[in-house]
């Protein structure tokens, strides 16, 4: 059985593409759309996301059989709060400057729904392994939607790429402001539903 | 009082808590598509947010800092959020029940609606709020979603019927009729200094 065919790597890889929850639901997206102007911060807060999403799910699974029943959404919360607190230090310590601007955003990991879905749909009735793997894979499917939203509306909006300055900067490319703004987040995002949506419905259709 | 109106309107124009900070956007798309739970909804939110702010704001300043506990912020804030939720819930069932059924299925939605602890934690960014000020800004935010939703749903409302693209129907178009609500309250900027 190749690692593909496993339970925890079936999670890992199902997340990434086929079930990856801002396709096909546009879930999730409260707490980091916000960030996608800059790479850098775009990057930094998808670590936070990992992270987060990884060792809750493994924390929440390990726990699963101890936690009771009617209280388990309280308890994955807090799971979930206390990695969010852990990245917030990290992040105030190593890059005092990005996290006076996303710092609210990074406290808002844990109202992110994808990390709770998870840890309540997958960790609290799968073994530990698996659920870390399902929790780096909902991640790291989260973070390329946001990485790619990141590089157009660094790219068209400041003519910069992790604060570099493209080639075409400024000779035939000028800054495309609207693309920084709250609007052109907006406007990115429907564009990979679009895709998304269209890309399910044709497979969906070729299917039948 | 002319520095609180100057609160209210950048938190509900200028700041909108959903349209310039993509918060509670989850809830946004599942409900807008009818008026009536919109405004349902949003009301509510109104409603635990200006609470939750002033609430949060006072166990921040009374509690957190004197004890040198501010790492804690986000748990305290998530449960007083989740008890202040559960809370309302119970007495608006008790006094009056015609309320609670219109209201009381997006009750636990709020709880996990991101706009609610948002606002808590960007009520902190802001330096020299006090008790009014944090009411004031809860208030406000509240009303910032609120607007954004019922303009939304009135629109979603009004293209039911209309012939989408197949990929665009349901999250694409909504996202995009978003986008530009969200330009045309850019040209609030210039309101506030």
């Amino acid at each position: 059985m190749s690692f593909k065919d496993t339970l925890g790597g079936r999670a890992l890889i199902g997340n990434l593409w086929r079930d990856n929850p801002v396709f096909r639901q546009v879930l999730g997206i409260c707490s980091a759309l916000a960030v996608t102007n800059l790479l850098k911060n775009t990057l930094l807060m998808c670590g936070g996301l990992v992270f987060t999403a990884a060792l809750s799910n493994f924390t929440v699974s390990l726990l699963r059989k101890t936690i009771p029943k009617q209280v388990r959404m309280m308890v994955q919360v807090l799971i979930i709060a206390a990695y969010v607190i852990i990245v917030d230090i990290f992040i105030r310590a190593q890059f005092p400057e990005i996290h006076k601007t996303i710092g609210p955003y990074v406290g808002l990991i844990i109202t992110n729904c994808i990390i709770m879905g998870r840890a309540e749909a997958f960790a609290s009735k799968n073994p530990a392994w698996p659920s870390l793997l399902d929790g780096i894979g909902a991640g790291l499917g989260y973070s390329m939607v946001l990485i790619v939203i990141a590089v157009f509306r660094e790219a068209l909006g400041f003519g910069t790429l992790m604060g570099i300055p493209l080639p075409a900067r400024d000779i035939w490319w000028y800054q495309w402001t609207i693309m920084v703004m709250p609007p052109g987040a907006f406007f990115m995002l429907a564009l990979v539903a679009w895709f998304g949506n269209s890309y399910v419905l044709k497979k969906e259709g070729g299917a039948k | 009082m002319t520095q609180l109106l100057v609160i209210f309107l950048a938190a509900a124009f200028t700041e909108n808590i959903l349209l310039a900070r993509f918060l509670g956007m989850c809830s946004f798309l599942a409900i807008s598509r009818q008026m009536k739970t919109s405004v349902g909804l949003g009301a509510a939110v109104v409603f635990v947010t200006t609470f939750t702010a002033a609430i949060n704001w006072l166990l921040h300043t009374y509690v957190m800092v004197p004890l040198g506990i501010e790492f804690l912020e986000l748990i305290v804030f998530i449960v007083v959020i989740a008890a202040f939720v559960q809370l309302v819930e119970m007495i608006i069932e008790r006094f009056s029940p015609s309320l609670y059924f219109s209201l009381g299925i997006f009750l636990p939605l709020i709880t996990v609606n991101c706009a609610i602890l948002g606002v808590s934690l960007f009520m902190l960014n802001k330096e020299g709020f006090r008790f009014w000020e944090s009411l004031v800004f809860g208030f406000g935010s509240g009303v910032g979603w609120l607007l954004a939703i019922v303009l939304m749903a009135g629109i979603r409302e009004q293209i039911k019927e209309d012939k989408i693209p197949a990929g665009l129907r349901g999250s694409g178009i909504t996202l995009i009729i978003t986008g530009i609500i969200a330009l045309a309250f850019v040209a609030f900027s210039g309101m506030i200094k």
